[in-house]
């Protein structure tokens, strides 16, 4: 390998022009003749629309049009769809309600897009759009999941009797409730997953337009995956044929998974863009990105946890109530059955799990997959039960882990998953280590003296990345294979493009898929271009969320490249008359091993075109291409500890230490897998900390601005301490596991652990916020007067 | 945002003139928090007139009995770097320094933000702890009589402030304890010991914007120290409570942050 081959910390390629200013964003896209559309939303969480009067707004100066869900079901455009299916216990399918881009007869969540106006300017559109009146019927609203299922709650859809999406279970349930039966020890907790709103940096935006004389559309969009967008763009929602359609997601400024689906407003965008002959451009603002934006987590559980005499864990019960919202967005069903359940086993052996869960629908925004998706909510319930189970049977919290560790490869969990590898203990010792563990004590006496309280707390997660096995989740529902493509064009004079289905909005792909190609053939990266984003340049691809892009995006890469190192090293076998399995390449050239023949990889690329000179019946050229479909989940691990100081005065937890020791696999760019561990642990512990969606009883969004919805900052977050440890995945060619989501799924029990530690009491539901905080304090304060 | 129309006012007199003129017009003086309000469509004045440009607005100087003014249009960093400002009050120093982040500090002004008077604004705190008065293009307030509630000051439609004068104190110190999200105060206070003797002003906790604790004047005036209020409590009727904060909270708030205070000066 060459300096900046798999390990090297080379920069970031893409910096240059994120810095600068000069990233090309779907709000950058200026089409000639565009127009803006700017959507009617309903202010009310549920209510029938009588009517809907466009009249005034029509007259309006460089109004082209006001289109509303009567005029779009008119022209054949269909409802959005639940791409997983997921079945309930009793067989039936799960009760997917009916979701219009444009809803002109029953509005469920306050922001849907009722009507859209397209103008000449965007001032134009957003002035019509105020000046449409819209007559609503008010409608009893559910915000709360708790609510949806109690007799007499407001039916949300007739598809769904009850406010219920699906009742699913996983597990053997007969078998758990035996070890419950002769369990030692039950410990049984209340667990809340708080909602949060994702809050990328780029709001969505999109920009269709179309071709009348090739009837013809383009759109361009904020997407984490623009093939999947086109697919089920064309296949569901009846836009255009996909040989009609172009999606394009070029720069993207951060998706954390509410970029994966494909949303009202660009099927409208497109819709549109026909029927007023122009392009139309519509780019979120902050305040439709709170109210759109798939929101993630909103779980109620409960778990109860029984052991034996010798402290083993012999089964594990949740049941979980999840709070879909008011519409299925496209994998919303995954998240809290195959993306959840399954991963409920933690680091342990646990003989028997059972799990139950429910889905509703709400009067709220959607709510689907975000970072960790399912692993975060997974890993918060495992290990919140844990660390209570350890204090309540008083074992050290590290002991009572590393007693029921899994310790043998692979092992089969009792929720379908097959752990490959992982070394549960070493993660463990190198985050002890890295806080110096032994030493809290002593740090604890020192804050007490200062008047504050301290406590530790520590998280061993688990997470499935890399999905998928097509065939595996194809059999649990999912309506897409999730293999990938990779395509290596070397061009003639040597240089190569990098052709992939992942799409980096955030994660550094130009540079790390980039090394890949330094790694194989010693060539600079600066040599190497990736292509990524576009339906027209790319074959396929499914895109990049749940970590994958490593573990299924680059190892699609490598099967290409070894196709074109095969095919390289036959032309240099050929051209200096030597054997092929003589052939080293090092450093851009190809070698004759033991000798000092030698040709530059240019001259082999050279030789591929000009196709002078090339063995017998080779065709010409270097390019190659490959699908990738894995053949197992990886499986990252690794333990989070935090240490907290509290002002007990004023309720405010600080984060004073900080440590992830992770087990990523092989790691291509440590800079770049300490930016996403970096970024994960901030969302992490904003959620435990800081974050939450506040909704009012009657659906409104409290906290639908940055001056109420608490957004992590730098100054509360600690310089991390970060740790890496090494079993390679044995699923996959490069040994790679998925770094993307981890500090998000580990972090949240951590901190809450460490909370709980630190105020002395058991249960502490998300976010600590200064007040809750306090208010905790001053009940236990009560609680021990009366005692 | 709704179209409007941006003058800019060389001097007060014109300014007024402006404001005159206009349809629905509005006095922008930083605008930290009138060009968000109307980005969200929530205001829509027909004209902008802006203070900010007016020479005469503008400094900050040490008067001969001790007092310190500044010009209505002085941005809050001018306030927080001022030398003059930084020795005779270093709580008005620290309290502007920790106003917003810096771009509000640049751009916001010690006037604009007195004049809307946002419950949870720092400034507030410090005039009614400082005594100061409030000049304007018609006449002269103390700040008891300048603040009259949430957004609400004693303000003419027409009249715009011009300095605000601050007496010569013995101690001052401000403490606040911000909004987890918008960084505003929660509960702000800021305790002086000067020539309009103790006082004790709290911004961000009251409903009807900032208040004295009459009480915590007088324990101070027996005993400047942390101790001497630590016992004393608003009550929490007339409190802000919000998915942020209970009113209790925040009159908790009050308390620890008026001991901080005290000790800080």
């Amino acid at each position: 390998m060459t300096s900046e081959g798999i390990g090297a910390r080379v920069l970031r390629k893409e910096d240059k022009r994120f810095i600068t200013g000069n990233g090309n964003y779907t709000d950058d896209v200026k089409l000639p003749r565009m127009g803006y559309a700017a959507f009617v939303r309903s202010p009310h969480a549920h209510a029938k629309v009588r009517s809907i009067k466009t009249d005034a707004a029509l007259a309006m100066p460089g109004v082209d049009a006001v289109l509303n869900g009567h005029q779009l079901v008119a022209d054949g455009i269909g409802n959005i769809i639940c791409g997983w299916m997921i079945h309930s216990k009793d067989g039936s399918p799960m009760n997917m309600g009916q979701w219009r881009a444009l809803e002109s007869e029953t509005v469920r969540f306050v922001g849907q897009a009722v009507a859209v106006v397209v103008a000449d300017t965007l001032q134009q559109a957003m002035d019509a759009a105020e000046a449409v009146e819209v007559d609503y019927e008010e409608l009893p609203v559910i915000v709360d999941s708790r609510d949806a299922l109690k007799e007499g709650a407001p039916q949300l859809h007739p598809e769904a009797p009850g406010n219920l999406i699906f009742d699913w279970e996983i597990g053997e349930e007969a078998a758990t409730n035996a070890a419950f039966d002769s369990a030692k020890t039950i410990v049984s907790m209340d667990i809340d997953n708080n909602r949060l709103v994702p809050n990328p940096m780029e709001p969505r935006s999109a920009v269709a337009s179309f071709d009348a004389a090739e009837e013809h559309y383009t759109l361009y969009t904020t997407s984490q995956n623009p093939h999947v967008a086109r697919l089920v763009l064309s296949a569901f929602y009846n836009v255009a044929p996909e040989h009609k359609l172009r999606v394009i997601a070029p720069d993207v400024g951060g998706g954390f998974g509410s970029k994966i689906y494909i949303y009202p407003e660009e099927i409208a965008c497109l819709w549109a863009s026909k029927r007023v002959g122009r392009p139309v451009k519509w780019t979120s603002d902050r305040t439709e990105a709170f109210l759109t934006d798939a929101h993630g987590r909103d779980h109620h559980s409960t778990a109860e946890m029984a052991l034996d005499e010798n402290n083993r864990i012999t089964g594990l019960r949740v049941n979980t109530l999840a709070n879909l919202g008011a519409y299925m967005s496209l994998f919303s069903s995954s998240v809290p059955t195959y993306l959840y359940a399954t991963l409920l086993s933690g680091q342990y052996n646990i003989p028997n799990i059972y799990a139950n869960v429910k889905t509703v629908y709400t009067n709220t925004t959607p709510v689907d997959a975000y970072r960790g998706a399912g692993r975060p909510e997974a890993t918060y319930v495992i290990e919140r039960m844990m660390e209570t189970a350890a204090r309540q049977i008083g074992m050290d919290p590290a002991d009572f882990r590393r007693l029921n560790f899994v310790t043998e490869f692979p092992h089969q969990t009792p929720v379908i998953m097959c752990y490959d590898a992982g070394d549960y203990d070493a993660s463990l010792n190198a985050a002890m280590k890295a806080i110096d563990y032994a030493g809290f004590a002593s740090r604890r006496a020192q804050s007490e003296a200062n008047g504050k309280l301290r406590g530790i707390g520590m998280s061993c997660y688990i997470e499935a990345c890399g999905i998928a096995p097509s065939q595996a989740v194809g059999s649990l529902g999912a309506g897409v294979g999730l293999w990938e493509s990779a395509e290596v064009r070397v061009n003639p004079v040597g240089t190569i493009e990098v052709l992939t289905g992942s799409h980096s909005h955030g994660q550094g792909h130009e540079t790390t898929f980039s090394q890949l190609i330094a790694e194989r053939f010693g060539l600079p990266t600066d040599n190497v271009a990736i292509v990524h984003g576009d339906t027209d340049k790319v074959q396929f691809g499914m895109g990049t969320y749940g970590s994958r892009s490593g573990a299924v995006g680059m190892s699609a890469i490598v099967k290409a490249l070894d196709k074109v190192e095969d095919k390289a090293k036959r032309i240099a076998a050929h051209l200096m008359e030597a054997s092929e399995g003589d052939i080293e390449i090092e450093n851009g050239e190809l070698k004759v091993a033991g000798t000092d023949k030698k040709l530059s990889f240019t001259e082999i690329a050279l030789a591929a075109y000009t196709a002078h000179n090339l063995p017998e019946g080779m065709e010409p050229g270097l390019k190659e291409s490959a699908f990738y479909d894995p053949t197992n989940f990886t499986f990252p691990a690794g333990t989070h500890i935090c240490e907290v100081e509290i002002d007990p005065d004023t309720g405010k937890v600080e984060v004073v230490n900080f440590v992830a020791a992770d087990d990523f696999g092989t790691i291509i760019n440590p800079m770049i897998v300490e930016g996403q561990v970096h970024g994960g642990l901030v969302q992490g512990i904003g959620q435990a900390l800081l974050e939450n969606a506040a909704y009012d009883e009657d659906g409104q969004l409290l906290s639908a601005s940055y001056m109420d919805y608490t957004m992590p900052r730098a100054d509360d977050v600690p310089s991390f301490k970060l740790e890496t440890t090494v079993t390679e995945c044995p699923g996959n060619p490069l040994g790679m596991k998925g770094c993307g989501e981890a500090g998000a799924i580990g972090s949240p029990p951590a901190v809450i652990n460490a909370i709980t530690d630190a105020l002395g009491v058991e249960d502490f539901a998300m976010p600590a916020s200064p007040s809750r905080v306090w208010q905790a304090l001053q009940q236990k304060g009560m609680k021990e007067a009366a005692e | 945002m709704y179209e409007t129309t941006y003058h800019k006012a060389s001097s007060v007199s014109e300014a007024v003139d402006l404001l005159k003129k206009a349809d629905d017009g509005k006095l922008l003086s930083g605008g930290q928090t009138l060009i968000p309000t109307m980005k969200q469509r929530l205001a829509a004045p027909s004209d902008l007139i802006d203070l900010r440009q007016i020479d005469e607005l503008k400094g900050i100087s040490r008067q001969s009995d001790g007092s310190i003014r500044i010009g209505a249009a002085t941005c809050h960093a001018d306030v927080a770097g001022s030398a003059d400002v930084k020795e005779a009050l270093p709580g008005l120093a620290a309290l502007a320094g920790k106003i917003g982040d810096p771009h509000v500090r640049h751009m916001g002004t010690i006037g604009g933000s007195i004049a809307n008077n946002d419950p949870a604004a720092d400034y507030p705190s410090a005039l009614l702890a400082l005594g100061a008065s409030i000049e304007t293009n018609k006449r002269e307030f103390t700040a008891d009589d300048f603040f009259t509630g949430m957004f609400e000051t004693a303000l003419d439609e027409d009249e715009i402030v011009t300095a605000i004068v601050f007496p010569a104190t013995e101690k001052s110190a401000y403490a606040k304890f911000p909004n987890p999200a918008s960084r505003y105060a929660m509960a702000g206070v800021f305790v002086a010991k000067g020539a309009n003797g103790t006082r004790v002003a709290v911004t961000g906790a009251g409903q009807d914007g900032v208040f004295r604790v009459k009480e915590m004047e007088t324990a101070l005036n027996g005993s400047w120290s942390p101790d001497a209020v630590a016992s004393i409590s608003v009550s929490a009727d007339d409190l802000i409570s919000d998915i942020h904060g209970s009113s209790e909270y925040r009159a908790n708030l009050v308390t620890v942050m008026a001991k901080r205070a005290v000790a800080a000066a």
